[in-house]
Order: structure tokens, then sequence, then C-alpha cells
């Protein structure tokens, strides 16, 4: 715990975004996580891309579930909305958020206890549904809030901090996305905010849903020699698939240099995600050739990063549902709800 | 040259930028907290080993901690640490058996001092407690120099001269008062083992124009005031100008006021960002109704019939040549009316008692040539300090050069070389209590600089020695040094145990951590950081290859709030909280 809040103070080179905003103005309460807790990085990334993107905080609503990662929500953009659902499910409730109200960028974390275990079959249909918010899953491959047991993200093999062998196998969130037809997939490291912050930036203005599974240690519980989770082991074993660089609508785009490999995505938005694999012949667009890497990877007990499969051209959950453009919390009422007559009217169609 | 290195104790030393700045290295922020915590009798005993005269100088010091203070860097004011000093002066109590003593035996050696001014009085400090026999021989009948008959008592008052003085002087100093000493050969004759020159520089600068010496009321600003503190003067004309805007012009017009001047004006050759005296002298003066001119020249008295009626101008215009100098333009010229000049245009060293075939040697302007750390002069066992070795500066230099020259008297007597100083030594101690908890007070306070009572201008014209400042209460004292920053408790961190999780650059609320690759230049590095490090005067740390990555922890000390954040969100505590505490040389430390 640490006892005094941040002082107000910074840098006197701090600048304001486009909305007037400065990086503090996208900071939340003080975190209660351990010293060293990966997700308090997540964190610190989300506030940098948020700020970055001129994300104005109060149409923003930031969803979660519980456990340590999902606490985390308290700890960024005081000023947006919120809601903190029972443990799992996270999903459905910002599917039911985002059904009423489209016009609000969704921001769910969750834990890979969260989203794995208890929530697996809200996270699958959310994937299904193509939701369109931004999906963090803070994997450390343990509950971290109640004192470490085995996630189900945790690796075949790895051992708790006091010695037990995980002998169940694991579901890997990236595999499980890519399997349900996700259109943003995306794996990273809370180590590495040089590479986690294009990546948040391109799922935030990403439309659909966009997981990004974020490797993040637990200090506590699963960083010791053993865990498959530790700030040790990823650092050994990670190996960057595909460079991410988002371009803002705003910034001029240059033309890629004649010898790199570059696949530009242009976004709804107009703003693009250039990509540059690492791996000769990886193509992030086709689903097939990164569900066969990341296997692959897996296989030789390497951990693909970078942004591992977009498509944005995918069809979100109101264009399948075909609702009106417009919000419906902007719906008159008597349009939402026009009462019995009306239903009369409907039920006569049946009899 | 390789990245600097915490080990040197001046790495750290830099960091408290307070104590850097100032000449005798007062550890600032360790006696603010003292007063924080109401133990002022302590705080004046740490105040007073490096600087001997907290109270005077908590009412006078030329304060360069102030300007160099981080919390200016951060927030619009620095601490007001000058007057928080005072504040340990005023309530300090009874400390009389707390003050160094002089041994009952005396070690045979013999040292004579030249003036009972600050520089003087502190080698007396430094060598009376290692049982040296010191004579001070002071023209004037009381000590104190310049600090007692040109600073004005609404500044300084006479007790506190002769209070601070008195521990000194009380440690067994042989004063002789009313005794000025006429020639250097004569002294030396008198076999002492060493002597000090710390006579200062008690000549006012003359302006030789037309009509200087057509009046009776065109004074010298040094002898001036001096008339004013013996009593001679007790009445000045109802409009006087002062030339110059240094310290002195400042006590003479603030002076003028209270001896029955209505009329009061200070003309200055440059404009106000030139000026030598301080902002808050200005602001001083200014509140009493002072009027200052900028950019005018003088050029002649205007004298009628032996009286003075005026004094003429030329009205300057200044710009920057190609060279980037200050070139001045004659725009036009004015008579401003006037009955009394004071002229206050600097001081110049006078010692026409020392004889040229003594082996001491000057330089140009009368200057003896002095080394800059010893104090020595070119004739061995003669040294300076204070106004006397270089021209006059003030009372905190004067005071450091006096410890300086303390160390060298001591080494010379003890037939040492006089190279044999003791470098700065340095511990480093932790301040973790706990969890989240710190020896120190670690949260920011965001309160404006305390401002200072004045007394009301009424009272203050009735009389020259109203104190013009009423000094801070304990309440405000302890809010004020809330602001301070405790830049002396350092970040300390340790290479292997980093397991860079982030979790320190992520929290640091002024951006001062990077962990980066290593570059090729400082200045390649100084743009590659959370934020960039454009303030070269201020250091940047590096660590080693970090355990896991090889790249390296770096960190701006620009704007380091020492709040200890990243070590409390350090898992590993690889950042501590260290007090760093400076252990300075004085006459008679030994090695450590
Ligand atoms: C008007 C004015 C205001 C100032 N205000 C400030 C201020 O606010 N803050 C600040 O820090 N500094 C101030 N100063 C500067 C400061 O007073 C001096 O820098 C400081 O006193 C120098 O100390 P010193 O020991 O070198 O000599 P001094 O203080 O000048 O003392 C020299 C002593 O030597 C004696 N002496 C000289 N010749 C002989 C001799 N031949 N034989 C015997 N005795 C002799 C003199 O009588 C005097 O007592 C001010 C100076 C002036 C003129
Ligand atoms: C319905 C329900 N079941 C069980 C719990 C106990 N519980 C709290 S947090 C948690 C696991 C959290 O794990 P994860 O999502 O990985 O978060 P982490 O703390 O590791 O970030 C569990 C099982 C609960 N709060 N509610
Ligand atoms: S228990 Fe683990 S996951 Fe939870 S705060 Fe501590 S380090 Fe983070
Ligand atoms: S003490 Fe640490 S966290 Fe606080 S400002 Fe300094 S470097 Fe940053
Ligand atoms: S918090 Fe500690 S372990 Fe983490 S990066 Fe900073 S110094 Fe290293
Ligand atoms: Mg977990």
């Amino acid at each position: 715990m640490t006892s005094i809040n941040k002082p107000a103070v910074r840098h006197p080179s701090a600048k304001k975004n486009q909305i007037g905003l400065s990086r503090a103005d996208y900071e939340g309460g003080m975190s209660t996580l351990c010293a060293g807790c990966g997700h308090d990085s997540v964190t610190a990334a989300l506030i940098q891309s948020f700020w970055e993107l001129d994300l104005p905080p109060h149409r923003a609503a930031k969803m979660s579930g519980i456990g340590c990662s999902s606490k985390t929500t308290a700890y960024f953009m005081r000023q947006s909305h919120g809601f903190n659902a029972v443990h799992g499910r996270m999903p459905s409730v910002t599917t039911g958020a985002n059904a009423a109200n489209r016009e609000l960028t969704y921001i769910g974390i969750s834990g890979d206890g969260d989203s794995l275990n208890i929530g697996f079959g809200q996270l699958a249909h959310a994937i299904r549904r193509n939701v369109n918010m931004l999906y963090v899953i803070e994997n450390n491959g343990v509950y971290g809030l109640t004192k470490g047991q085995f996630s189900a993200s945790a690796d075949l093999g790895s051992t708790s901090r006091k010695g037990e062998v995980n002998e169940q196998t694991p579901i890997d969130p990236v595999l499980l996305a890519l399997t349900l037809g996700a259109t943003f997939v995306a794996r990273s490291f809370s180590g590495d905010k040089a590479q986690l912050v294009p990546i948040l930036k391109a799922a935030l203005t990403h439309r659909g849903f966009a997981l990004v599974d974020v490797i993040s240690p637990c200090v506590s519980f699963n960083d010791h020699e053993g865990s498959a989770k530790s700030y040790a082991y990823v650092r050994s074993h990670e190996v960057e698939t595909v460079q991410a660089d988002f371009v803002p609508l705003r910034r001029e785009i240059k033309v890629p240099e004649e010898h790199e490999e570059v696949t530009v995505v242009r976004l709804h938005d107009g703003s693009q995600v250039r990509l540059r694999s690492t791996t000769a012949g990886y193509n992030p667009r086709s689903r097939d050739s990164a569900y066969r890497h990341v296997q692959a990877c897996i296989k030789k007990g390497e951990v693909a990063t970078g942004i591992l499969f977009i498509d944005d051209a995918g069809r979100d959950m109101h264009d399948m549902q075909r609702t009106v453009p417009e919000p419906l919390t902007r719906q008159p009422f008597e349009l939402l709800c026009p009462g019995s007559a009306a239903l009369e009217r409907l039920m006569e169609r049946y009899r | 040259m390789g990245p600097p290195t915490v080990t040197d104790p001046r790495y750290y030393h830099k960091v408290v930028d307070c104590q850097w700045a100032c000449p005798a290295h007062t550890n600032v922020p360790q006696y603010l907290r003292l007063i924080g915590q109401g133990r002022y009798a302590d705080s004046y005993l740490l105040n007073r080993e490096s600087n001997v005269f907290p109270g005077i100088l908590g009412r006078t010091c030329d304060r360069p901690c102030e300007p160099a203070c981080r919390r200016g860097r951060v927030d619009e004011k620095p601490v007001a640490i000058c007057r928080l000093k005072r504040v340990a002066a005023d309530l300090r109590g009874d400390i009389a058996d707390r003050l160094p003593k002089a041994p009952p035996a005396k070690n045979g050696k013999r040292v004579a001092l030249v003036g009972a001014g600050p520089s003087s009085l502190t080698v007396a400090n430094d060598l009376l407690p290692l049982g040296y026999d010191v004579t001070i021989y002071e023209r004037h009948a009381r000590p104190g120099g310049l600090m007692r008959f040109s600073i004005p008592s609404f500044r300084l008052p006479a007790s506190v001269i002769d209070e601070e003085c008195g521990y000194v002087i009380g440690m067994g100093a042989v004063m002789k008062y009313e005794t000025p000493v006429t020639s250097m050969r004569t002294l030396l004759d008198e076999g002492y083992d060493a002597i000090f020159v710390g006579s200062g520089a008690p000549k006012g600068k003359d302006l030789d124009i037309p009509g200087r010496h057509d009046a009776a009321t065109i004074h010298l600003g040094l002898d001036w005031l001096a008339g004013v503190h013996f009593g001679h003067i007790e009445r000045i004309e109802p409009r006087v100008l002062i030339i110059g805007v240094g310290n002195t012009a400042m006590d003479c017009c603030r002076t003028s006021k209270r001896l029955g001047a209505k009329d009061v004006t200070v003309v200055a050759r440059r404009s106000r960002a030139h000026f030598k005296a301080s902002p808050w002298e200005l602001e001083d003066a200014e509140e009493e109704g002072v009027q200052i001119v900028e950019n005018h020249a003088p050029t002649r008295f205007v004298v009628e019939a032996g009286v003075l009626t005026g004094m003429e101008f030329e009205r300057l215009e200044w710009s920057t040549d190609a060279s980037g100098r200050q070139v001045s333009r004659v725009v036009g010229s004015v008579v401003i009316p006037c009955d009394a000049v004071i002229l206050a245009i600097g001081q110049d060293n006078a010692v026409p008692w020392i004889e040229s075939d003594l082996g001491i040697e000057f330089a140009a302007r009368h200057m003896p040539i002095v080394d800059k750390v010893t104090h020595q002069s070119t004739r061995p066992g003669v040294f300076f300090g204070g106004d006397a070795a270089w021209g006059p500066a003030n009372i905190i230099w004067a005071v450091a050069h006096g410890h300086q020259a303390a160390i060298s008297i001591h080494l010379h007597c003890s037939g040492r070389p006089l190279t044999d100083r003791l470098p700065p030594g340095m511990t480093l101690t932790s301040t973790k209590l706990g969890m989240g908890a710190w020896e120190y007070s670690n949260d920011y306070n965001p309160s404006p600089r305390a401002k200072m009572q004045h007394e009301e201008l009424v009272k203050r014209f009735s009389d020259v020695s109203v104190e013009v400042e009423l000094g801070f209460t304990p309440e405000q004292a302890a809010r004020e040094v809330e602001r301070c920053l405790n830049c002396d408790i350092q970040t300390a961190f340790t290479d292997k145990l980093c397991i860079e999780c982030d979790a320190c650059v992520d929290i640091c609320p002024t951006s001062c951590l990077t962990i980066t690759p290593a570059r090729n230049t400082e200045a390649e590095l100084r743009q590659q950081l959370s934020a960039p490090a454009l303030n070269t005067s201020q250091a940047l740390f590096q660590s080693g290859p970090l355990p896991q990555t090889k790249r390296l922890m770096v960190k701006d000390e620009d704007v380091c709030l020492h709040c200890g954040l990243c070590a409390d969100r350090c898992p590993t505590a690889a950042w501590d909280m260290q007090r760093f505490d400076l252990k300075l040389a004085y006459a008679g430390t030994e090695a450590r």
C-alpha cells in the first residue's frame, strides 16, 4: 500500500492533447495492487493511449468483473462511466450497455480467471456477437486476488509458488478468439509499453471486438522460477511476430521504405494500422496463418506477440442486429416502448 | 568521461540544490525538518555548524539557495529558506551549554586576525576550540564589521549581532578594539604563527563628475550609512537621489526615508533586469515609497551658490550588439531636482597598511594575490578572506572563506601542506519505516510560499531601528517547511534488484524515470527519456546494465519531488529513499 496520493505536480514539458487534457487528466485513484504488479503498467499504457487518442473521458465506459485486474478500472479515467460486474459477467453487461448506447467507447478490463474460468462462456459470446469494445485480459496465470491459485491460462507443467505442478491444459485466449471469429486479436506484455501502446490505440479504434491478451506478471504469486508468466520468463520467451504502428487520421502518412514489407490496414475512421511482420510470410490479415503461427510458437515454448490478426471489415453486433444508427438511449420513449396497443397489433400478426 | 557516479559525494550534494548553492553548504533540508518538528535549538545548532551566524543570516543573507531551490522549478516560488532560518534563531531558547568551547589548555599557537567582521569571526570560531590563542584587531569599538555599521538596524537589530558575535568571542578571543592595524610589518614582528586579513572592502567608490566637491549634501553611501549608525547623521534633506542600485543603494534609500526624506529616488544606469539588488530588496524599497528610475547615467551635479539643486543625467537606450553585448545609446538628457545625493556605486578594497616589500603581492587595482582554495597570500602564513580577498561579496561568502582559511591556518601551524585538505564525505541512511511509511514527510504540500508580515509604515519611519520584518509565526513556519521537497532524501538505486516491472516509471508524477537502452552520448540520452531532460545543469543518474534486459535505469534529477513513490511502488526495494548527510571538513577534522 502506498500512503500518499500522487502529487498533482507534473513535468514542466507536460503537454495537453487536442481536447485540452493532460495525461494526468486520464489518471484515476491510487493503485492498491501489490507494488510491481504488471496490471499497474497496463493501466499506465491505457492512460497513455487514451491521452494520445484524445478520447473524451465522459464518452467512455470502463467495464470490469472481479479480480486484481478488474480493480484497475478505478485507477484510470476518473471522469468516465463504469460498471464493476459480478465475477466473469462483464462481457454480458457490456453487451447490454453497448446495445443501449452504441456511441460510447467500451473499455473492458478482465483477468485470466475472470475471463477464462468463471466467465469463459460470457467471453465466448461477446466475441461471437462482435461487440464493439476493447477487451483487455491482464493475464498472469493465477487468481491473484485470491492468493495465487492456478487459473485456466496457467501453462502445463508450470509450478505454483509453493511448487505444486499444473496438470490441466491451458486455454489460450488468442487461439480462442481466432477460433470464435474475433476481428482483432493481439497479444502483448505489460513490461513493453513501446509495443503495448500502439496495440491498445489500434484496438480502441477498431470497430468490433478487439481482444488484447496482455501477459501481466503477478509479482506476489507468480513471478518465481517455474512460472511461465514471470517477468523473466516472458522476456526470454517473447517473440514479436508483428510490429504495429498506429497512425491517426491527423498525422501525415509516410510511404514505407522500399525494402519494408508493410501491411497497411485502414480503420473505419480513416486512421491506419501499419503492420510489419518479423516472421517471413506472416500475414496478419489471414486468420489461418495467425492460428498456425501462434500454435507453432506455443509448441516451441515461444510467446508470440503483436497484432496477430485484424479484419476491419467485420460486422459488429449492431450491424448484425440491424439496429438504428442512433443510440437507443436517444430514441423517444414512445418508440422504444410503444404501449399495449402496438403489442396487440404485433400479436395479431401471429394469430 | 563515464556517467556521473553516486559514490562521489558531489553527485548527491548537487541534488540538494540549496545546499549546493550555499557557499557554506548549510544542510538546509535537515534544518528545515527540525524547525517543522519544533526542534528550534537543534536546527539553530545545525545551522551554526556551517554558517556561524544563523540569526544574522536569517535576516540578511543574500540567499543564493533560494533561486537554486528545486521548489522554484516545480512550483512558482522557492521555499522561504532564509526566513525559516530566522525562526530557528528567534525561538532557539538557551543554547549556551551546547556551543563549542575552547579547551582549558592552549595549543601554544598564536594567530592574529585583522578586523572583526564575519570572516575573521568565523576563523576564530573554528580555531578557538582547537586551543589556538586568537587575537582580533578591530578599528571600531564593537564587533560585526559591515554587518553592524552598514546594514541598517531596521533590517538587522544590534542585539542579534551582539549575541552571535558574542558566542565566538566568548570562547576566549582576545579583542583589541579601537586598534586599527596601521602596519603589517609591525604586526608580523609580533611573531604570530599566522595572520588572517579580514578587513573587508571598506572604501565606497566615488563618482568624479563636475560639481562633485561643490556641495555639502553629496555623500558616499558607505560612509553615510556608518555616519547614521554612529549617530553623526540624524537627518537628511527632503529630496534625495541615490545613484546605483545594489545592496548599499537599497539600504541608503530606505534609511533616508527614516531620516526625514520625503521624496527618494534610486537612479540606475541599466534596466531592471540587470539590477544588482535582489527582487525582494526592490520590493521592500518600493513598498516604502521609493521611486526607481532606470536607464539614466549621471553626468553632473547641478550646484547653485554652493547649494545642490539637482543632478543631470543622460537618458540611455540599451540594445544588444552583434557579439551579444549590451550597448547603450544616449537619447536625451534630463535634470532631476534634488537636495542631497548618495553615491552607492560600489566598494573597493583598501589595505594601505600593507607595505609593499613584505612578499605580499598585489595584482591590478590593489587586489592581493590570494589562492582560491587555501586563501594564502604570496607570503606563507598570511591569509585573506571575506571582502578583503576578492572584493565585496556578502556575509555567507565571508563565512565560507573563514572556514577554509581556518583549515589552512591549522595545517600551516601543524607544519602540514595546505593541500592536505579532506574532501567532503557522506553518509546515506535508509529512511524506510515500513510499507508506504517513511521517516520524513514525503507528501507534496501545494501551499503557496508564506508571506512575511511587515511592520506598518508609520511605525517603521518613526525610528531607524524598528525592525521591519516581523518573522514567521511557528504555524507559518511549520507550513512553509512542508513546502520543502526534502532533496537530501535521495533516491538510491540497486541495479541487481531491479526486475524491470516499470512500476517506478509509471508512478513517478514528474516523469523522472526511464528504463532505456544505453545511448552513445548523454545529449542523445537526454532526448530519449519519459520527458526530455532539457535542464542540463541537472544531472542524469544512469544505472549499470539491468539484470533481465541489460537496459539502464535513468533518472533525470531536475524535477524529482523526492516523494518516495518510486520506492513505495518498487517490489524489490531496488529504489530506496536514503538520507544523505554531507560531511564537510572543518579545521581539525581528521581522516574519516
Ligand atoms: C550597505 C551594505 C549592505 C549590505 N547588506 C548585506 C546583506 O544584506 N547581506 C549580506 O550578506 N551582505 C551584505 N553586505 C555585504 C557584507 O556586509 C560584507 O560582504 C561582509 O560584512 C564582509 O565581511 P568581512 O568579514 O569580509 O568584512 P567586514 O564586514 O567589512 O568587516 C571588516 C572589519 O575590519 C575592520 N577593519 C578594517 N580595516 C582594519 C584595520 N586596518 N585594522 C583593524 N580593523 C580593520 C572594519 O572596521 C570591520 O569591522 C552589505 C554591505 C553593505 C555595504
Ligand atoms: C462468483 C465468485 N466466485 C469466486 C470469487 C472469488 N474470486 C475473486 S477474484 C477471483 C479470481 C480472479 O482471477 P483473475 O481474473 O485472473 O484476476 P487477477 O486477480 O489474477 O488479476 C476469484 C476466484 C468471487 N469473487 N466471485
Ligand atoms: S496479487 Fe498479483 S495480481 Fe494481485 S495485485 Fe498483487 S501482484 Fe498484482
Ligand atoms: S521520488 Fe521517485 S517517484 Fe517521486 S518524483 Fe522522485 S523519482 Fe519520481
Ligand atoms: S519498481 Fe523497482 S523493480 Fe520495478 S522497474 Fe522500478 S526499480 Fe525496477
Ligand atoms: Mg489472473
